[in-house]
């Protein structure tokens, strides 16, 4: 086929941003200074074209008269040392080219033959570096090597190039053997072991052994002789099996029975980490909180919002395939969470997302560990992902939070959270019920199946090793899924489908494995699957986690209407199947049966684990150093508020939409400039309804060292004040739970197991304790096993971590309040106690010191505060409400002051702490700093009273903060000086 | 009467839901329509007063924002979208529908024709940006969907806003027959003079907003659209404002205009 090169630049004549970009960011981030750059969009048409059809593509379709140059087969590089070409490698999805192709197609009038196509790739001209130098922008920078391939090449290269194709056509040709293999599993233990690794199982010897023993009953060997299958396993269906199984579908830990020996060495079961704290807790609350609809049950929890809707939550994590591309690993993570709360009930719309990333410092400048990443480019490449999968699928992003740790060197953590909103009836039935019946169609929408994501389930359930497959690494597809989801939910109004599900971790073979459970069974044909190559082995294809798919049942009396609207919507839908009440899960592949899977074994075979939990006897503390007589604490005011836990995250947060779909109330960023950190999201998401919702995130993995049990607490305690802070009332908060920890599995390659399993159970004794005390049914969660970096001599393993997502409803959006102050003259309230509690603090951080007294939850009495603090901000009665959270009473002070752009002038001898350092930079719990308007004062204080409610001074006209300790240390700062500190880190 | 209005969607639309809210409240009969089904039903065109094209990521801006949707447009809807131009019905493209309208030559369209005489490129700070902004609608403007407003404060929520005319002409041409419809000010109303963050995009002339020489077509970065509830005002907890956002104006203007004129 002829291969047809275009190249689109910007004319000569006019400044390049991309260029220009680039140029910044070798710059900052390699440290190399490159002359000058442009940016030209590559696009290789591999298709039968007439040279006039050529022409017309090139300046109809890819070129922009205005502002661009366009040629065909010659290069428009011009003044410059070397270009890179980076292109994407075989099978990786390649969006622009895709679409390439459906411009190409409507500006021809005509459709292009089946393996013609259109390939996207960008050719940089760099000016100023020598071909050594650009190699390492290619590689540091530009490509990444698991998703893309890319060439140098000097002038003279070119000049002999003329115009040929510099990157190889990126098309399949690997093939596999699409013969269905038979495992034996007539191994000793060893043996068995050694499988589980080689074919990237995961399964560990019990659950090996069960599988051999499932296979060797006389009743199992008889059923599969009869239906003409041999003895052993087939590939498919040891595969399916593992899957299902794995620690990221099951939750293996969670459901282990737990020896755990507590620091008091006394010793007790726990049966079940899940039922026991999670479950329990919910159930324990239920009874106080009449608006749960279905929890732990499906895709996402749902609440009841108002009388007329119902709302679904959910959050995920995708570290793993973040650590390898962060890029493509974030992104699928954004529009993969949104396929789980589209997939709750029959469907519901997704109206916001949230976003959580744990990074190393991005101004690391150690040594980076093979096949680690820089955090910096971890950190630009994972929030392009999310921004990019959330801009693009039109969901707003409305609160999140930037985290770091040395230790997340070793995986990043990447949360995504998204809410989702449907009637509480759809097509006449009940918006959160469903089930597939006997005889409805397997239909899978969406995506076509690829290679991609093979072993993403089984991958994520272990340590990032040198064998850790680039499969796993997906790019997300945003225009393909909204598609769908718009067509869904159409189909959903109409009645059209039974159930629906994501297709996400274990692709079909979960989905449909799943959806089979209720009515009893499936069967499946694999060969009618749309492939978007050829070549993949049915097991391949039953567990591709290729993106942008859901599974659904469709009655046979509506299919035909559903296949129609989905022609109508140009989104592809596939009928593969049919669910029955045989007992089994059937796959074929041209006709012949290759998989019967005893339904009651395949979910409920899986043998419980076993696992002890012992709590080491922590080291004894260092001594705390806090600096002797400094009376000035301004100079550590300013740089706790550049700490990277505490800096301003708004050049991050403003490339996200926080405002499509017009419901936003609270944004992230709030006060006279729109530049103070707002506290929690608010939205109105009901057309003409005042009811809100306040959505807000917790995490504080540096206290985890110190104590899991508080840094649970906290993250809890910092959710809820977020929320308490605008105004929302106790008993309306639903939770989520996310854990991420490193290995809690005693082991040779990680002999703290039982420590860190002891962690976990102290987090969750802790989600268990706090929530019960502020009435928060948990409603959904995910947990993330494996965090750790295994290569060679090298480990790294993260910081314990949970992350607590929180949603209160609001009866009246118009009483919620901000965190910037308003006025002039206004007084100033600490609320909450302030405690020697600088262990794991910004202060100390910033010392090298890590500190003893991690701070403490005290639940009941911070929910006497919460309810006070609730009822005077819906009275009116406060002006502004900001929490104290990372670098303490001193940054809530100084974040409160500039955001409003009024000074401030207070002192501390109120507060029950006489030591300035510790009164300005202790980061106790359930603390706020408000104001409120002189008339408003006494009726503040008599509904405050009972609780700690501390007055400490009066805003002021003139723009400083002035605060003065009892101790005599104070602070004296310009508000342009704090803004600044606080702005400049990470201002990039 | 009652003013038809029709609210493309489909292929990454998404701004669909609250364009067709506000031109509901405005008082106009309000159909969201997939591009498809429009394409199938174009009587449906012939029977509207008011088409909006909304914001989005219209295939996920491939290739350039809104390319490959005006290439679509402009192939498969051109000569009825022509005819209900012609015949004086009103046409909104909110962010990324006026980087659809630009780019398929219906606006400025200021010889009547499918050319593309201007485009919308790369913020000068090369990344998609979401911030309030105000705007002035220049004295003499002819834009019939901003008629008695001067001033406008409303959110921007794009990467590649930067207008650009095609040559020195057509931008004095946009001048003088009153096709600048909105500009980037700074906060007290002084010229943004292209200076980040007033003028976000780095626009030529500060330009948010142009319209055809009838005033009836009109496109515009900032999304009127996302200004509905006083809620929605980034100041809306320091300020006392009207409880219905001033975004409303823009739709309430076009539905009191196609009531009166078509």
């Amino acid at each position: 086929m002829p291969i047809h090169r275009v190249e689109v630049a910007i004319k000569p004549a006019l400044p390049d941003a991309a260029g220009e970009a680039l140029c910044a960011r070798t710059r900052e981030d390699l440290n190399i200074a490159v002359e000058g750059a442009r940016v030209i969009d590559v696009f290789t048409l591999d298709a039968a074209l007439t040279p006039e059809e050529v022409e017309r593509v090139r300046c109809e379709l890819f070129t922009d008269p205005i502002i661009q140059i366009s040629a065909t087969n010659q290069s428009l590089a011009c003044d410059y040392d070397c270009v890179i070409e980076v292109g994407f490698l075989p099978g990786v999805t390649d969006n622009v080219g895709r679409t390439s192709l459906h411009g190409v197609q409507d500006t021809l009038g005509r459709a292009l033959a089946p393996g013609e196509g259109v390939y996207k790739s960008t050719l940089y001209a760099l000016k100023g570096v020598d071909k050594s130098v650009a190699d390492r922008i290619a590689a540091e920078l530009l490509a990444n090597e698991l998703i893309e391939q890319y060439v140098v090449k000097t002038a003279a290269d070119m000049a002999e190039l003329d115009g040929k194709p510099l990157l190889a056509l990126p098309v399949v040709s690997q093939q596999s053997d699409i013969a269905v293999q038979d495992v034996s599993l007539d191994l000793n233990d060893t043996g068995l072991m050694a499988l589980s690794r080689d074919r990237m199982l995961a399964l560990d010897l019990s659950e090996m052994r069960a599988i051999k023993e499932h296979y060797a009953r006389s009743d199992t060997r008889a059923r599969r002789k009869q239906l003409g299958l041999p003895a052993a396993p087939t590939d498919i269906e040891l595969e399916i099996l593992a899957q299902t199984w794995s620690e990221h579908c099951k939750h293996k830990i969670f459901n282990a029975v737990i020896t755990y020996t507590d620091k008091d060495g006394e010793t007790r079961t726990i049966d079940g980490l899940f039922k026991t704290y999670i479950k329990g807790v919910t159930d324990a609350v239920s009874e106080r909180v009449p608006w749960l609809v279905s929890v732990f049950g499906d895709n996402a929890g749902i609440i009841r919002f108002d009388d007329e809707h119902l709302f679904a939550l959910k959050a995920e994590t995708h570290n793993s395939p973040s650590a390898l591309d962060p890029y493509g690993g974030a992104m699928t993570g954004i529009v993969g969470v949104n396929r789980d709360v589209l997939g709750a009930g029959l469907g519901f719309q997704c109206i916001f997302n949230t976003d959580v990333f744990c990074f190393a410092s991005p101004y690391y400048n150690g040594e980076i560990p093979p096949r680690l990443l820089h955090p910096r480019r971890v950190l630009r490449g994972v929030h392009s992902g999310v921004r990019d999968g959330g801009n693009q699928s039109g969901i707003p992003d409305i609160n999140g939070a930037i985290v770091f740790h040395e230790r997340f060197l070793g995986k990043p953590l990447v949360f995504c959270g998204t809410g989702g909103i449907s009637p509480a009836v759809v097509g006449g039935r009940p918006a959160h019920e469903k089930a597939a019946q006997p005889g409805d169609h397997i239909v899978m929408t969406g995506g076509r199946i690829g290679k991609d994501g093979i072993h993403g389930a089984t991958f994520s359930s272990e340590a990032l090793h040198e064998g850790s497959p680039a499969t796993a690494v997906q790019i997300g597809d945003p225009i393909t899924q909204k598609k769908m989801a718009d067509f869904l939910l159409e189909a959903r109004d109409a009645g059209l489908f039974s159930c629906i599900t994501d297709c996400g971790a274990g692709g079909l073979s979960s989905s449909v494995g799943e959806m089979a459970c209720a009515p009893g069974g499936a069967e499946i044909h694999l060969d009618k699957a749309p492939l978007k190559y050829a070549g993949l082995a049915p097991w391949e294809i039953f567990l591709s986690e290729a993106q942008e798919r859901m599974t659904l049942a469709v009655p046979p009396e509506h299919l035909n209407t559903f296949l129609e609207l989905a022609r109508r919507r140009e989104v592809e839908a596939t009928v593969l199947g049919e669910y029955n009440n045989s007992g089994t899960l059937d796959c074929y592949y041209d006709g012949a049966l290759i998989c019967s899977l005893d339904m009651e074994f395949l979910h409920e075979g899986l043998p419980r684990m076993h696992l002890e939990a012992r709590l080491d006897t922590p080291e004894p503390a260092s001594e705390l150093l806090l600096p002797g007589d400094e009376s000035d604490l301004t100079g550590d005011l300013l740089q706790v508020l550049g700490a990277l836990n505490v800096c301003s995250k708004e050049s991050f947060v403003r490339m996200y939409d926080h405002e499509v779909l017009g419901q936003s109330v609270l944004k992230q960023f709030q006060g006279a400039r729109q530049d103070g950190p707002g506290d929690a999201g608010v939205i109105a998401p009901v057309p003409g309804s005042k009811r809100g919702l306040a959505v807000s995130c917790g995490i504080c993995p540096k206290y985890a060292d110190l104590d899991a049990y508080q840094m649970t607490a906290c993250a809890v305690d910092e959710a809820v004040r977020n929320l308490a802070a605008v105004g929302v009332t106790l008993g309306t908060i639903a939770g989520l739970d996310n854990f991420c920890w490193p290995d809690p599995v005693q082991s040779p390659s990680t002999p703290d197991g039982r420590h860190k399993l002891a962690q976990l159970v102290q987090a969750c004794e802790a989600l268990y304790d706090v929530c019960l005390a502020y009435d928060i049914p948990l409603i959904s969660g995910k947990d993330s096993m494996k965090n750790d970096y295994r290569i060679g001599d090298t480990k790294i393993s993260i910081p314990p971590t949970i992350l607590f997502t929180a949603a209160g409803i609001l009866e009246n959006v118009d009483c919620v309040v901000s965190m910037d102050v308003k006025a002039a003259g206004h007084v100033v309230y600490v609320l909450g106690e302030t405690r020697d509690e600088m262990g794991g603090s910004e202060y100390l951080a910033l010392r090298n010191q890590v500190g003893v007294n991690v701070p403490q939850v005290y639940p009941l009495s911070a929910r006497a505060l919460y309810e006070r603090l609730s009822a005077v901000i819906a009275r009116g009665l406060v002006a502004s409400c900001h929490d104290c959270s990372d670098g303490g009473l001193g940054v809530a002070l100084a974040e409160s002051a500039f955001a409003g752009d009024v000074g401030m002038s207070v002192t501390l001898s109120p507060l029950t702490m006489d030591n300035g350092v510790i009164a300005l930079f202790s980061e106790s719990q359930s603390r706020f700093v408000a104001t409120v308007a002189p008339e408003n004062t006494d009726a503040f204080e008599a509904v405050m009273d009972g609780s700690p409610c501390y007055r400490i001074g009066e805003t002021s006209a003139e723009p400083m903060l002035r605060i003065l300790c009892a101790d005599g240390r104070k602070v004296e700062a310009d508000l342009d000086a704090l803004r600044t500190a606080w702005k400049r880190p990470l201002d990039w | 009467m009652t003013v038809n209005a029709l609210v493309l969607t489909g292929f990454g639309i998404n701004c669909d839901n609250e364009t067709q809210r506000a031109l509901a409240r405005a008082g106009a009969e309000t159909v969201r329509i997939h591009l498809n089904d429009l394409l199938a039903q174009l009587d449906q065109l012939d029977r509207a007063h008011i088409l909006a094209i909304p914001g989005g990521f219209s295939f996920g801006d491939h290739i350039a924002s809104g390319k490959v949707l005006a290439n679509r447009l402009r192939h498969k809807l051109g000569a009825p979208l022509e005819r209900f131009v012609s015949d004086g019905k009103l046409v909104i493209g909110i962010c990324n529908g006026f980087q659809v309208m630009v780019k398929m030559g219906l606006l400025p369209y200021c010889d009547g024709a499918l050319k593309q005489e201007a485009t919308l490129t790369w913020n000068d700070t090369s990344r998609f940006e979401n911030r309030w902004v105000h705007l002035q609608a220049p004295a003499g403007n002819r834009c019939v969907w901003l008629k008695d407003i001067e001033q406008i404060a409303l959110p921007i929520r794009h990467g590649e806003g930067k207008f650009i005319p095609g040559d020195d002409a057509i931008l004095q041409r946009l001048r003088e027959n009153g096709q600048v419809a909105l500009r980037y000010v700074r906060d007290d109303g002084a010229p943004a003079n292209g200076v980040f963050p007033f003028n976000p995009n780095g626009a030529v002339d500060d330009i948010a907003g142009i319209c055809d020489p009838s005033g009836r077509i009109f496109g515009l970065m900032p999304h009127p659209e996302g200004y509905q509830e006083r809620t929605n005002h980034p100041a809306w907890t320091r300020a006392s404002l009207p409880a219905e956002g001033a975004g409303l104006r823009v739709f309430h203007n076009a539905v009191e205009f196609a009531r009166n004129e078509l």
